[in-house]
């Protein structure tokens, strides 16, 4: 059995509209001391994962069904104080924004101190000791000074910095970063994935790192799961599915990212409209409206018929898209490689 | 801090400066002769031009700003029924009406009007708050429903006619408390109390429906910030969330609206003063105002505007203790 695994995750909103399928069965495992990288476009369903892990929805107005079992205890079946007790001391969550995900009104160390004592309990005196030693662990200069400052006297990487200081604060077994360099210059991101990749080794920690840069997913993930409409729709090592990824939705976005090495006038291709509404998806592949190779699937089972997930041929891979083997091997090697051609992103 | 306390309270200085100077040239602006008002019915001109000089309006007017202000800081002698009096810092000048100093009027009428004033400020703040708060925490429950239908209803009742009712039921008919009035603290504080409690609670009620109404809103949106959501995700206890984290993020703009709230019930409130035959700054304002005594509606009108400078200095300063990022500017 996997340290984390997540069977069939469903996680519904009931709006005047209709129910919003945010995540419509998802399923992965995860190791200790591995990373798995979750991406996808916005409300694709990504970040709705990562807060499930945490069940930081709003319980009367979310229905979450399938199970999510960490070290042999199924979260979905805890009532919210026993979760209460899990939150931020077996799993910790590492927030997009540090600046509002922080708050202003108290100092770093306090804050970093109450999560401690909240589960480690223990002296105020020891609270803060641990803050300015796990300040000093993920690189702030000075430590025992900077602990009395207030977030807003932080910059934007010292803040993320805090933040992961903050996650650690009670050696969390499974760490879930929604997009922790996003909101981060370039040569501070770097850094920042750096940090989580050290303290990974350290701690043997399970990260889960949600984002939409899949140049972020290639530094520091082992396994990577492409999320489109709230499913998987493609998934596998990471190395593995960003060399030959067997999915056009995939191709879509490695195609739109810049390269340092292509042709300064060759243009960039963004994945053509929008993504679907996820109150009524149509029966067939969600992807299809948008999909360029729909044509080559004989009838009309794009259409039709919605693509399941099955092995792609890749390591742990899998994909769900009714494109057979040799016709993505071709596509792959004939049409995008050159395009891509040298190294990845 | 203590700079920022600095320079806001000079600031404060500044714009009473500007206060005093306007409500001093508003005074002379009125139509009509101060001079007159003062000097009856039969007002032979020698008698006016007497006045005139025993009120120095035959001086130019930043004399007189002059004399008025020096008065208040360090007192100032002056002509009253023909005598020349000291008249001791803090000078208003003399009444109109009753010939005595304005000061001691004032301070005559003060306790009532302060005594209200706090004790129905604190039940409507820590009523109106902790219901608000409570709502945005339980929203769209029951108790959410029932206390918003209640603040609506309080927020739509008028005080006149509350006060009113309420004084005929508890007062008159049940007999469970003796007839409202003021009766200083030190004198008997029972009776300070029995006299108090009805009007407390009547401006208190229709006050807290707006305090419940602000701090719901301000909480509700305080508890959909990023940081209350990693305060869950730390597992902190809902304790800790509401009121160390979302509850400080909410109260802030309570405070504003408590502060200038407060100095205005310290100018004194006319209707409920009025209502429970409370002899306050208010009823003092506007029979000042009936009676023509300039002297006496200058000063309430100064007093009044000191405790709003007043009140904002402190909101300010409160507002400085909650939020550090403040403090910086």
């Amino acid at each position: 059995m996997s340290f984390l695994e997540v069977r069939d995750l469903e996680v519904r909103f009931p709006t005047d509209d209709g129910v919003v399928r945010a995540v419509d069965g998802l399923s992965f495992t995860l190791e200790r001391g591995q990373t798995l990288g979750i991406v996808g476009e916005s409300g694709s369903g990504k970040t709705v994962t990562g807060l499930s892990l945490l069940g930081l929805h709003d319980r009367r107005r979310t229905q979450i069904s399938g199970s999510i079992v960490l070290d042999g205890t199924d979260l979905l079946t805890l009532n919210e104080a026993q979760l209460n007790d899990l939150r931020g001391e077996q799993i910790a969550m590492i927030f997009q924004d540090p600046l509002t995900a922080l708050s202003p009104f108290y100092t770093i160390g306090n804050q970093i101190a109450e999560g401690y004592r909240r589960h480690a309990g223990g002296s105020k005196k020891a609270a803060r000791q641990r803050a300015i030693d796990l300040l000093g662990r993920v690189g702030i200069p000075q430590p025992d000074r900077r602990v009395d400052n207030y977030p807003h006297e932080f910059s934007g990487g010292m803040r993320q910095r805090a933040m992961i200081a903050m996650s650690l604060a009670n050696n969390p077994a499974l760490l879930v970063a929604d997009e922790p360099t996003t909101a981060l210059d370039v040569t501070v991101q770097a850094q920042i994935l750096d940090l989580l990749a050290d303290l990974q080794t350290e701690f043997n920690s399970a990260i889960i790192l949600v984002t939409h840069d899949l140049g972020v997913i290639s530094q520091v993930a082992d396994d990577v799961l492409v999320m489109y409409a709230g499913r998987c729709v493609e998934k596998g090592d990471v190395r593995a599915v960003l060399s030959r990824p067997q999915m056009p939705y995939t191709w879509g976005l490695l195609s739109s990212i810049p390269r340092l090495n292509s042709d300064v006038d060759a243009p960039l291709v963004p994945v053509r409209g929008v993504p679907p509404s996820l109150i009524a998806l149509p029966p067939g592949c969600p992807f299809q409206p948008r999909c360029d190779h729909a044509w080559r699937v004989p009838g009309n089972r794009c259409v039709e018929d919605r693509p399941m997930l099955r092995p792609s041929g890749v390591p742990h891979g899998d994909l769900a898209c009714h494109l057979d083997e040799e016709t993505r091997n071709r596509i792959v090697d004939e049409d995008l490689l050159p395009l891509w051609e040298g190294s990845r992103a | 801090m203590l700079r920022f306390i600095f320079r806001r309270s000079l600031s404060s200085v500044l714009i009473l400066a500007v206060v005093s100077v306007i409500t001093f040239l508003l005074f002379f602006a009125v139509p009509g002769d101060p001079g007159r008002l003062s000097c009856g019915k039969i007002c032979t001109p020698a008698k006016l031009a007497e006045i005139h000089h025993n009120l120095g309006l035959d001086r130019p007017i930043p004399v007189q700003y002059g004399e008025y202000m020096k008065g208040i800081v360090a007192g100032r002698d002056v002509v009253e029924a023909g005598d020349k009096q000291h008249c001791g810092a803090p000078c208003f000048g003399y009444s109109f009406v009753n010939h005595q100093p304005v000061w001691q009027t004032f301070t005559d009428r003060f306790p009532a009007t302060l005594s209200l004033a706090l004790g129905s400020a604190l039940m409507f703040l820590i009523g109106g708050v902790s219901l608000g708060l409570i709502s945005a925490i339980y929203r769209g429950r029951a108790f959410d429903k029932i206390a918003i239908g209640l603040s609506l209803t309080g927020a739509s009742l008028q005080i006149y006619f509350i006060g009113i009712v309420a004084r005929a039921f508890f007062v008159d008919k049940l007999q469970w408390l003796p007839q409202p009035g003021y009766t200083p603290l030190t004198q008997d504080p029972v009776r300070w109390l029995q006299g108090l409690l009805l009007p407390w609670l009547v401006l208190a009620f229709v006050s807290a429906a707006l305090y419940a109404r602000l701090s719901r809103a301000s909480m509700v949106e305080a508890l959909q910030e990023d940081f209350v959501r990693t305060g869950r995700a730390r597992g902190l206890s809902g304790r800790s969330i509401y009121l160390k984290h979302a509850g400080r993020a909410a109260i802030s703009p309570v405070i504003t609206i408590f502060g200038l709230d407060l100095a205005g019930l310290l100018g004194g409130a006319i209707i409920t003063e009025t209502v429970f035959s409370i002899h306050g700054v208010g009823q003092l304002a506007i029979s000042s105002v009936f009676a023509s005594d300039l002297p006496m509606i200058m000063a309430t009108v100064l007093l009044a505007a000191v405790a709003i400078v007043v009140a904002n200095l402190v909101v300010d300063i409160a507002y400085a203790f909650i939020d550090p990022r403040v403090r910086i500017s």
